[in-house]
């Protein structure tokens, strides 16, 4: 049993046939050949999956992918245009806000999202915001002063 | 910093951003679940649900009717695979044998019995769910103390006392340093269970050409070369047959510091099948059979003079191993008895070491490996001494440091400490939290009823593992440096990072030696087939060995270079320098890339000198490097919730010279934060029967951005001899100081109702009853 789903992907529309229980993720990874986000826990927990699916930040391991049909969604790999980097992915270089890369692209998409919801965080509010992205290697501290380095332009 | 270039603008000391990004947040990066192959099948492994069981029969019939199957194996397929090996080696150790898959009985949680494979991952796990394993369930035990008491079920039924190994070590006179003690202050410590959680977990796929006799593994490791070393000989095939490449590795904190049985398995199965096989660990997978760490249940009794000086400390150490020793499983708690002085001059020490196999996957390096368990014994005992003496906990610190004139120092546990000013980090944590004033603030705050804590830590750890007689594999490590003929500089080490910035940090080096811009300047690591025999990175090894040998290949290659450049100058008098070569007599001079291209073209060679720019450098490493520094925490407990609040956090690390500031802060976040994380949160808990009850991240509390407070972080800089960049290590430096200030301030709280020790992880809950313990409100 297979369905047929049209969802526009980092601005491309595609149309894909797949199983009901396709999990988005492995379609972006397996089928749309989309590798950036991750799959950390499968249970939506650390976040490394994050995506935006009609605008909102999602949990992409924990998504089917037929609950996309229709939507359009936005990956890591749809944020830089050309060599011009997306801004949180400067600042992100930048300010170390990254280890072993790991959970980075799920990351980015959720800090995109936090300063979309509110231009101007406070430290607190910041980390409130990563409340469902774990990252094992920097303690946090060099993701909130990337995040907070374009507050503070905002 | 030893650089001999007189450059002005030198990389090295620099806040450079690291040139291994661009991929990482584009989502470009290549980790081993990213690698897609024609026909590639997928693996899904069968594990045992219970903590001990006889395997009564298996039947895969019902699986290999899904469309899709490709294969499975049993442990009986398997048999005739090498073990999983332990490059541990300790008088009388026993060692199970430890077979990739388990053949007739399981011994944890998690332990492998049958691998599925099949065209597609749902397919193999739904095959995986339909194989009939008839399991007879048998007592467990996972509990340290528990499986030394007489009549514990046997983890291993021909070894009933469940004891793997005795270690003793005695240094200096300690029956005597115990017979002149003034005090003598005991305390039971455990630094519990741990999982390592890389947010990457393993992975593997391998590739099998039957036609080359060539095996291929991609995994996801912190040590290629050993697993291409340890896989071929537990697979029976040629050392040059295998092929290690280590893609991108998300994290590892020691949990890839191994030999995996699935890592031969899928070597196995792709030697089998003939087609190329990925096996991805789920997270359940992860927190089951990836090894954890600490594990410790430890009895320290530590005599002193009235006025705080340290005699003797005796440690009694009992470690979980678990039910099988993974490869260096046996030696952590060895590490840990190194470290049992810390920073003090006491030269009268007593270790006990016995290992306890547990119905639990094994446990093994993990951030610190040792030197945490240590650090958090010496330095909590320190504290309860200080209470016992009604000193402060600086005093007796300050009174027992190792002077600084006392470099290099013999240890009593046999280490020669390479250089030190333990006070001066000291001085700087308590100059910044203005310490004196902080204590009268104490004073009022306790007036006012409220629970104010202020907890020190002075560490010390053991970096650069290690010179090879103290190390299980060899300790050495291994560059190439080669200035193509365009005099682009590639660097090959056999030092594979997983985001600790060596393609950064070792290019900052070799741009200053060579006198050339960062990015002319290419690091490569991580595939068997490209790269030299290796070592790897843990241990807080990589810059101060992998980072040293590469600099020892350059000092060989501007030998090469200025033959070259005085033949093209026509001088027997050259330097160079900046990138140039010049003639010290004319001051004409010739550019590197000019002198590369010279020595490949080779039309004419200088005496005794081959044609290229390449050299090779293999560096033991005289000695392990020792940093230290002080962590300073101030808490404030909540009397209703038992909740800790985080006040302030001051960490001065004194790592010997920086490369990067930027890339040291962040390794000393991330090491705070593990260091929070084990003293406030995270507990691997089994369950009577072996049954791992913390087997997801929802059951196991990682850190989480919003819990942690701001780490303020400094240094002070004492350059270590053993390497010429003065460097140290600092992988693991946040994680060894951090859990003892933590727990030391919240005891510190809670001391005015009585409390002297508090275990980890200081839950609410835990906190909350040594609160009422201790007469609730009052």
């Amino acid at each position: 049993m297979t369905r047929s789903i049209s969802l526009t992907i980092n601005g491309t529309k595609r149309t894909d046939t797949v199983e009901p229980r396709l999990l988005l993720i492995h379609y972006l990874r397996e089928v749309a050949g989309l590798t950036g986000p991750h799959i950390g826990c499968e249970t939506s927990l650390c976040g490394a999956c994050t995506v935006h699916v009609d605008g909102k930040a999602i949990k992409s391991c924990t998504m089917f992918a037929v609950q996309a049909d229709g939507s359009k969604v936005l990956t890591i790999e749809g944020l830089a245009s050309g060599d011009k980097l997306d801004p949180m992915q400067e600042a992100f270089w930048n300010e170390h806000g990254l280890q072993c890369g790991f959970c980075t692209p799920g990351m980015i998409m959720t800090a995109k999202q936090i300063l979309e919801r509110n231009p101007s965080p406070s430290d607190a509010e910041i980390r409130e915001g990563f409340h469902g992205n774990i990252c094992r290697c920097t303690g946090y501290q060099h993701i909130v002063n990337a995040v907070r380095s374009l507050a503070a332009k905002a | 910093m030893a650089t001999t270039t007189t450059k002005t603008e030198t990389l090295v000391g620099k806040r450079i951003r690291r040139r291994e990004d661009p991929r990482l947040i584009t989502g470009t990066a290549t980790y081993v679940d990213d690698i897609q192959m024609p026909g590639l099948q997928h693996a899904c492994i069968v594990r045992s649900p219970h903590g001990a069981a006889k395997i009564k029969s298996i039947n895969i019939k019902p699986a290999l009717e899904f469309p899709g199957v490709a294969a499975i194996f049993t442990g009986k397929d398997t048999e005739k695979v090498g073990p999983v090996p332990c490059g541990a080696s300790l008088p009388g150790l026993r060692v199970p044998h430890h077979h990739i898959l388990a053949i007739d009985r399981v011994y944890f949680v998690g332990h492998p019995v049958a691998v599925v494979v099949a065209s597609d991952r749902y397919i193999a796990r739904d095959a995986a769910e339909a194989i009939e394993v008839d399991y007879e369930p048998l007592p467990a035990v996972s509990d340290p103390e528990k499986a030394l008491a007489p009549g514990a079920p046997a983890v291993h039924p021909e070894w009933p006392d469940n004891t793997a190994f005795n270690y003793h070590q005695d240094g200096g006179d300690i029956d005597k340093a115990f017979a002149e003690a003034e005090v003598i202050v005991k305390q039971r410590i455990t630094s519990q269970r741990l999982i390592p959680a890389a947010m990457e977990t393993r992975g593997v796929v391998a590739q099998w050409l039957a036609g080359d006799r060539a095996l291929t593994l991609h995994t996801s490791t912190q040590v290629p070369h050993l697993v291409r070393t340890l896989v071929a000989q537990m697979l029976g095939l040629e050392e040059n047959r295998l092929r290690v490449i280590t893609p991108e590795v998300g994290g590892g904190f020691g949990s890839k510091l191994n030999v995996y049985a699935e890592e031969a398995l899928m070597g196995f199965v792709a030697m089998k099948i003939g087609k190329p096989v990925k096996w991805i660990e789920s997270r359940r997978e992860n927190f089951t059979s990836t090894i954890h760490g600490r594990g410790h249940v430890d009895y320290y009794e530590v005599a002193a003079k009235k006025d705080g000086t340290l005699l003797g400390i005796k440690l009694k150490l009992i470690q979980d191993l678990g039910a099988y020793h993974q490869l260096l499983t046996p030696v952590i708690p060895t590490l840990s008895v190194l470290m049992m002085p810390g920073l003090y001059k006491c030269q009268n020490i007593r270790a006990d070491i016995v290992g306890v196999f547990t119905n639990a996957v094994p446990t093994d390096a993990y951030r610190g490996a040792g030197r945490p368990e240590a650090t958090h014994g010496i330095e909590r005992m320190m504290d309860v001494l200080a209470a016992e003496l009604k000193m402060d906990p600086v005093e007796i610190r300050k009174k027992n440091f190792i002077a600084n004139d006392a470099f290099p120092f013999h240890t009593a546990t046999g280490l020669m400490y390479d250089s030190g000013n333990y006070a001066a980090p000291l001085d700087k944590v308590l100059e910044t939290v203005g310490y004196k004033k902080l204590r009268e603030e104490q004073k009022q705050a306790r007036a006012d009823g409220r629970l104010m804590g202020i907890g020190l830590s002075t560490y010390g750890e053991i970096c650069a593992i290690g010179p090879s007689p103290a190390t299980p594999a060899g300790g050495w490590e291994s560059a190439t440096v080669k200035i193509e003929p365009s005099g682009k500089v590639t660097v090959m080490t056999g030092c594979s990072p997983h985001g600790q910035g060596e393609e950064t940090t070792f290019a900052q080096i070799a741009g200053d030696e060579l006198g050339v811009g960062i990015d002319d300047v290419l690091v490569v690591h991580g595939d068997t087939a490209i790269v030299q025999y290796g070592i790897g990175t843990f241990g807080s090894r990589g810059t101060a060995i992998g980072g040293t040998a590469m600099y020892f290949a350059i000092q060989e290659l501007k030998e090469k270079i200025k033959k070259y450049g005085a033949l093209l100058l026509d001088s027997d008098d050259v330097t160079f320098a900046n990138g140039v070569c010049t003639d010290n007599k004319t001051g004409k001079s010739v550019p590197l890339a000019q002198i590369a291209a010279a020595s490949y073209r080779a039309m004419k060679l200088p005496p005794n000198t081959e044609p290229g720019l390449v050299a090779t450098y293999f560096w033991e490493p005289p000695n392990f490097t020792f940093p230290f520094g002080a962590h300073i925490v101030i808490t404030e407990v909540d009397r209703e919730t038992g909740d800790i609040a985080i006040k302030r956090y001051v960490a001065v690390d004194d790592c010997g010279n920086i490369l990067n500031p930027l890339i040291v802060e962040g390794q000393v976040h991330g090491g705070v934060v593990q260091g929070l994380g084990q003293a406030l949160w995270e507990q691997a808990v089994y369950d009577d029967s072996g049954q791992l009850i913390t087997g997801e991240m929802m059951d196991y509390a990682l850190p989480k951005a919003s819990y942690i407070p701001w780490i303020e972080t400094s240094h002070t800089i004492t350059p270590s001899p053993v390497n010429p960049l003065g460097v140290k290590g600092v992988g693991e430096a946040g994680t060894i100081g951090c859990s003892p200030a933590m727990v030391n301030s919240v005891v510190d709280a809670l001391s005015p109702l009585g409390v002297r020790h508090i275990d980890m992880p200081m839950t609410p809950e835990k906190i909350w009853n040594l609160i009422q313990a201790a007469g609730g409100r009052a």
